[in-house]
């Protein structure tokens, strides 16, 4: 680890045991799917055959008079909801488009989307109901291309849809599927090209591509007796779920309640709510049975949030020297069905590398006839970075310089204005491409051939959002951190971790539990990289609430003015003579008699977010005769602020690799003319295995985020920026063939090799 | 998945009159195919037969003639398991142990492999050019045939209603001969075949190739015999000229059709490069062997 | 259609229940046995979250009917600690930080159980391999590999002594 300036630590940055993880390894854990509750009947989705399509009449008669069959309900079942925007941390949703996703109203949108849904006391017998159901479709041609929907002439998917400005303003005049456009600007592009002695102009296209989480989403709703409802479920988000059920059902709040299960992956996908309005609705119709819900595995592809296919153009221009001199980009994103992709989270974070005073970039968020996308991890910005990170390249080889230098030479730091015009606060990018620079990675040759080395870098914004946090003080001296975040990846280890540390107990005496919507205030969603730095922001001011009770209790214990006390290693003692001293333990234990349970809370709107960036490695082998690209070497290097649990850290980083690598080679939707999902299964939309990966070398950088007491930045994300640019720039450093279009996979290779020739 | 009734017959006598009701009957043997098909409503039954309680359908056997008798149930991680068969047949281990992942390997069996009729199957190049031979059988008796001339189509074969598949014959390999399976798929695993191809070569005592068997996968509506390759190459040193060209005809009798899981330029691409790799790694086998 | 009684044997211990044809074992074992410890993740054979070892090999639930394990000896990620002791792989998949959500984690150490059951040395590449029909999206699999392998050595420093 390249660390600057590190405290003594007693807890943080060891590697010690997750408080879940027993749990977990034996099969006891229990996810969203295994909830069984007595009475459950099944839910089931019945789905559009139809990329786009009006629906003429839905006849769910036959379904309803199936024995078994408690509930059937469609569109008319939701209760009319207006416009409105609810901010999910990650991106933000209309709810009437969240609506219009949930249930197709008159049209719909994608193949996948759903028009019904049943309830049956079998899950087979679910099935069957749905082969019940009637639709009548009057099939309409779909528009599956961001291109191809940004045309004039190009079908719409929302006739009454005008482009809007990033203000939610309209600028358009005629419909569109072209749902937003924005300019970010700044200085003189054309007077920079001009001076420019190197100019690279390419256009990219990306695929949709899936989070791919291993658990597929699920739902178990009861509809009491009350009126309530409350809903099991894997989220990254229960305030958020609960959120979007209450608005979509029209229900206050606090009639819902959301108890989130051990969740199996989300990478972002698991904030929209998909089935859990569903399962409400047909528990109320089945008189209140439980009803549990589970997406098949093609439904999960189908229907849940994918991110955007891209179209991008980048023109970029470099002095003599290597200095970046002016960017101009367009960025074309595909929403999905309805608007809302992160067009221009791409836009701020593709320039984030670098201190470049001219740019113009326009951004277009667009509708096409597919699923409606979600957050994936650092949403927006690996397609973003894949061309930017492409053509700095090029602009490296045409200046003869070597690509970690120009980004060393360019790079962004403290005070550097972004896109947005807001400067940096302390930033680590320098620091992480000096640290690939010495790494055995770099330093060590590759030789033979049709092998190759790239490079590249990313950045992501991480979250700040909403956090609360309890703690209670046990009289056996442990304690119980209660949070409302799911943990998705060891954050209860890394809260806990903050916790003991700032009590200065020891770890294994800290209990974290994840509580339900009912149970504690609100907590924005655990994603955008902000849980172990805004929850911890949380659980390190809750710590301090309990230290200055402890002082008080001992205070009264010790006979001692308070003014007199420190807490100091988990114990409080006299400033003025430390040998009176009184530990942790022990005033847990007198608690009883010294004023009663002593309880810590904190709430909060985390301030002082630390962006991270990442500087990536790889080494590639292609065979020129079959297309195969082979990952020799991987080093993966970011600035982490502080690594909390380094194992942890460490698995953020090799686990947004490996998703890049997926990316770069092989994961894409692919879509038939009409708009049918073709590859809506794990045999065909291929992650890699554990046979398509080497061991990820990480380095850990520590520039602490000032803002946070440990010096915590978000770890989660930025790991999947680099790898697409990476992989393709060592493509093309080992076979020389440039490749702009992803996913660069065997075929591509092999047509872009061969294609001429054969065929 | 549709409701379906399950039955176990303990002996093929005990099979054939559960196969002569009228109901639609279809078999189960590793289930890797068919479980999946009735689930995704690709395939429909009123009666499964599950095979793996026929002690035949489930024995390895190496006659007293070298030939090798396969039960058409037998897992493949028996047959590569199976030390004589790892030593004599390597080129049928290529193609059992690249079949889906481990927990595919444990139940998927050749029998399947072959009846599922996938033009990708892999087992199937393998078998084409050692020579295999199916057993069928119904309650009208037993039949056989070579291999190659079991496949209609995509999921089509000669069986007849009522009738079964239950070992597959392997003839002894002769001296100096050596038999090579290659697949090319974009992963490393767990994916179905691009395309693929098999190679089967004999020597003569000058190290001449006497004969040539080439049989190629998922670039054609069945697994194909490509019968010119082994004409051009009987009688000729081997050498790599002589393998492009024979690759060369493997591409130019390729038919393949561009879907998800690749192009036709793709695939004639790679007709030609996998039986190349095959004929070389079938040629280092057998000089190995002699 | 009649269900079928079953006859079998879970985690060493007999176990009968009623099962239509159609149910596979994976989900005979969540919905209706209670193991929820073996996970769904593609029900089609492509991930190895379901899977669990049959008659000694290692297989995916999701791809085997319940009325197939008539006579069966299955063993489930419930089975695999013994007498309230973890095995040795559970406990290194603890100490490497080789979970994340931990959804995959089940099916994984089962399928290296199976692994190591038969090969007590194997090599990197080897677990890899073997592992390679078991998805994971969170971790790389970098740290699961290693676990693995330090598992590995555990278990065969635990048998020299006992010999
Ligand atoms: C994840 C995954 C990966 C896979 N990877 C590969 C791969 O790499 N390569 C490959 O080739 N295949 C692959 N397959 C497909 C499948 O595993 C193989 O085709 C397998 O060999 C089928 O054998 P089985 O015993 O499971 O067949 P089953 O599913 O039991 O049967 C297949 C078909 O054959 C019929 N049948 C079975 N036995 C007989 C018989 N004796 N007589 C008449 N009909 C019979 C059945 O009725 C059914 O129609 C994969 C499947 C999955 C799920
Ligand atoms: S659930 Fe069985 S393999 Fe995925
Ligand atoms: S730990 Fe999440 S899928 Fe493996």
């Amino acid at each position: 680890m390249t660390t600057i300036e590190r405290p003594r630590y007693q807890v943080i940055g060891t590697r010690p045991i997750r408080p879940d993880g027993v749990e977990k390894v034996t099969g006891r854990a229990l996810y969203g799917a295994d909830v069984r509750l007595p009475g459950t009947i099944y839910g089931r989705v019945l789905r559009s055959p139809h990329a786009h399509a009006r629906i003429l009449r839905i006849d769910t008669s036959a379904a309803e008079r199936m024995p078994g069959v408690l509930a059937v309900v469609t569109h008319r079942d939701l209760p009319a909801v207006a416009d409105g925007i609810q901010n999910l941390g990650e991106t933000a949703v209309n709810v009437r488009e969240l609506a219009a996703n949930l249930l197709a109203d008159d049209k719909v949108l994608y193949h996948g989307h759903a028009v019904a849904a049943v309830a049956a006391v079998s899950p087979h017998l679910a099935e069957e109901a749905l082969g019940a159901i009637t639709v009548e479709y009057e099939v309409l041609p779909p528009v599956l291309d961001v291109r191809e929907a940004m045309r004039e002439d190009a079908p719409l998917l929302d006739e009454s849809r005008r482009t809007k400005n990033i203000a939610g303003q309209v600028v358009g005049e005629r419909p569109s599927n072209i749902a937003m456009h924005h300019r970010f600007e700044a200085g003189d592009v054309e007077a920079a090209f001009a001076k420019a002695s190197v100019v690279i102009e390419r256009e990219f296209r990306t695929k949709m591509v899936h989070q791919g989480y291993i658990e597929p989403q699920n739902a178990t709703a009861v509809w009491n007796q009350d009126g309530t409802v409350t809903i099991w479920t894997s989220t990254q988000g229960a305030f958020a779920v609960r959120g979007q059920v209450a608005e979509l059902l029209r229900l206050p709040v606090s009639k819902v309640r959301v108890v989130p299960m051990e969740i199996g992956g989300g990478f972002g996908g698991k904030i929209p709510v998909y089935l859990e309005p569903l399962a409400a609705l047909l528990s109320r119709k089945a008189g209140g049975r439980p009803v549990k819900m589970t997406m098949s595995r093609t439904e999960v592809f189908q229907a849940t949030g994918p991110t955007s296919g891209t179209w991008i153009r980048v023109k970029a221009g470099a002095d003599a020297e290597g200095r970046l001199l002016a960017v101009e980009a367009e960025l074309c994103y595909e929403a999905g069905a309805f608007p809302g992709s992160s067009v221009n989270a791409g836009a701020m974070c593709m320039l984030a590398p670098y201190d470049v005073e001219n740019f113009r970039i326009d951004t277009y968020d667009v509708v096409v006839n597919k699923p409606k996308t979600a957050a994936y991890r650092a949403p927006g910005a690996p397609a973003a970075a894949f061309a930017m990170e492409s053509v700095v390249d090029e602009l490296c080889r045409a200046l003869k310089m070597d690509p970690l230098a120009f980004r060393l030479k360019n790079s962004s730091r403290e005070g550097t204005r972004q896109v947005s015009g807001v400067p940096f606060p302390r930033i680590g990018h320098e620091e992480c491409v000096r640290a690939a620079m010495e790494s055995d990675h770099y330093r060590s040759p590759i030789e033979g051939p049709n092998r190759g080395r790239g490079v590249a870098s990313g950045f992501w914004f991480n979250g700040g959002m909403q956090s609360t946090v309890l703690v209670a003080v046990n009289p056996d001296g442990t304690v119980n951190l209660i949070e409302g975040n799911t943990d998705i990846g060891g954050t209860r280890a890394s809260l806990a971790m903050q916790l003991a540390e700032a009590l200065g107990i020891p770890y294994e005496d800290v209990k974290p539990f994840v509580a339900d919507t009912d149970s504690i205030g609100h907590n924005d969603v655990t994603g955008g990289s902000r849980t172990t730095f805004a929850t911890g922001l949380a659980v390190y001011e809750a710590a301090m609430d309990i230290r200055r009770q402890m002082v008080a209790r001992a205070a009264r214990i010790l006979n001692l003015p308070e003014e007199d006390l420190e807490y100091v290693d988990g114990g409080v003692q006299s400033k003025s003579d430390p040998s009176k001293r009184i530990g942790f333990k022990e005033i847990a234990r007198q608690q009883a008699r010294t004023g009663g349970p002593i309880t810590g809370k904190a709430s909060l709107v985390a301030r002082g977010v630390g962006p991270a960036f990442s500087t990536q490695i790889v080494d590639v082998e292609v065979d020129p005769e079959t297309g195969k690209v082979t990952i020799l070497r991987y080093t993966v290097v970011q600035d982490a602020g502080r690594a909390i649990h380094p194992s942890y850290v460490e698995g953020q980083m090799q686990g947004g690799v490996a998703q890049g690598i997926g990316w770069a080679l092989h994961e894409e939707y692919c879509y038939d003319e009409q708009g049918h999902l073709l590859n809506a299964n794990f045999l065909d939309y291929r992650i890699p295995t554990a046979l398509d990966l080497p061991p990820i070398e990480t380095v850990i950088v520590e520039v602490p985020n000032p803002a946070h007491p440990f010096g915590v930045r978000g770890v989660g994300e930025v790991s999947i920026v680099p790898p697409l640019a990476a992989i393709a720039n060592a493509i093309y450093d080992a076979i020389g063939v440039r490749f702009t279009d992803l996913p660069i996979s065997p075929r591509r290779i092999v047509e872009a090799l061969y294609g001429g020739k054969e065929g | 998945m549709r409701a379906f009734d399950y039955a176990a017959p303990r002996s093929l006598d005990e099979t054939f009159p559960l196969l002569a009701d009228g109901r639609r009957v279809r078999f189960l043997a590793g289930g890797t195919d068919i479980i999946v098909q009735l689930r995704e409503g690709r395939a429909e039954c009123d009666l499964l037969v599950d095979l793996k309680r026929i002690p035949e359908l489930r024995r390895i056997e190496i006659r007293p003639d070298g030939t090798l008798a396969i039960g058409a149930a037998v897992p493949c991680a028996e047959v590569y398991e199976h030390p004589e068969v790892r030593r004599r047949w390597p080129a049928l281990v290529d193609a059992a142990s690249l079949i889906g992942g481990i927990q595919i390997q444990s139940r998927a069996s050749l029998g399947g492999n072959i009846c599922n009729a996938s033009p990708a199957a892999d087992s199937v190049p393998a078998l084409i050019v050692l020579g295999a031979r199916l057993v069928l059988a119904s309650a009208r008796g037993e039949r056989e045939l070579p291999i190659e001339g079991f496949f209609r189509g995509p999921g089509q074969t000669v069986l007849q209603p009522g009738e079964l598949l239950v070992r597959i014959e392997v003839p002894p390999l002769p001296p100096c001969s050596g038999a090579r399976f290659l697949r090319f798929i974009p992963r490393n695993e767990m994916d179905i075949a691009v395309a693929n191809a098999a190679a089967f070569l004999r020597l003569d005592d000058d190290g001449r190739i006497a004969q040539a068997r080439v049989a190629l996968g998922a670039v054609a509506p069945t697994p194909l015999l490509v019968a010119e390759a082994g004409e051009l190459l009987a009688g000729q040193q081997p050498n790599d000229e002589l393998f492009a060209r024979a690759g060369e005809l493997a591409a130019a009798a390729a038919r393949p059709i561009t879907d998800v899981r690749g192009s036709v330029l793709q695939r004639r691409h790679l007709a030609r490069v996998l039986t190349v790799r095959a004929l070389r790694g079938a040629l280092a086998r057998a000089q190995e062997g002699s | 259609m009649a269900k079928v009684h079953v006859r079998t044997e879970i985690n060493g211990e007999p176990v009968e229940f009623l099962a239509e044809p159609r149910q596979s074992l994976l989900e005979v074992l969540r919905e209706e046995l209670g193991l929820t410890g073996t996970k769904e993740g593609c029900n089609n054979g492509n991930c190895g979250a379901c899977s669990v070892i049959f008659d000694g090999r290692v297989v995916n639930a999701c791809c085997v009917l319940a009325v197939e394990a008539e006579g069966a000896r299955i063993v489930t990620i419930e089975g695999i600690a013994r007498d309230g002791e973890l095995h040795p792989l559970q406990q290194a998949f603890l100490e490497e930080a080789a979970l994340q959500c931990g959804i995959c984690t089940p099916g994984i150490i089962v399928a290296a159980k199976a692994l190591l059951d038969r090969e007590p040395n194997p090599d990197e590449l080897r677990v890899r391999h073997w592992l390679a029909g078991n998805l994971c999206r969170c971790t790389g699999y970098d740290k699961i590999v290693r676990a693995v392998l330090a598992a590995a050595e555990r278990l065969q420093a635990q048998e020299v002594p006992q010999r």
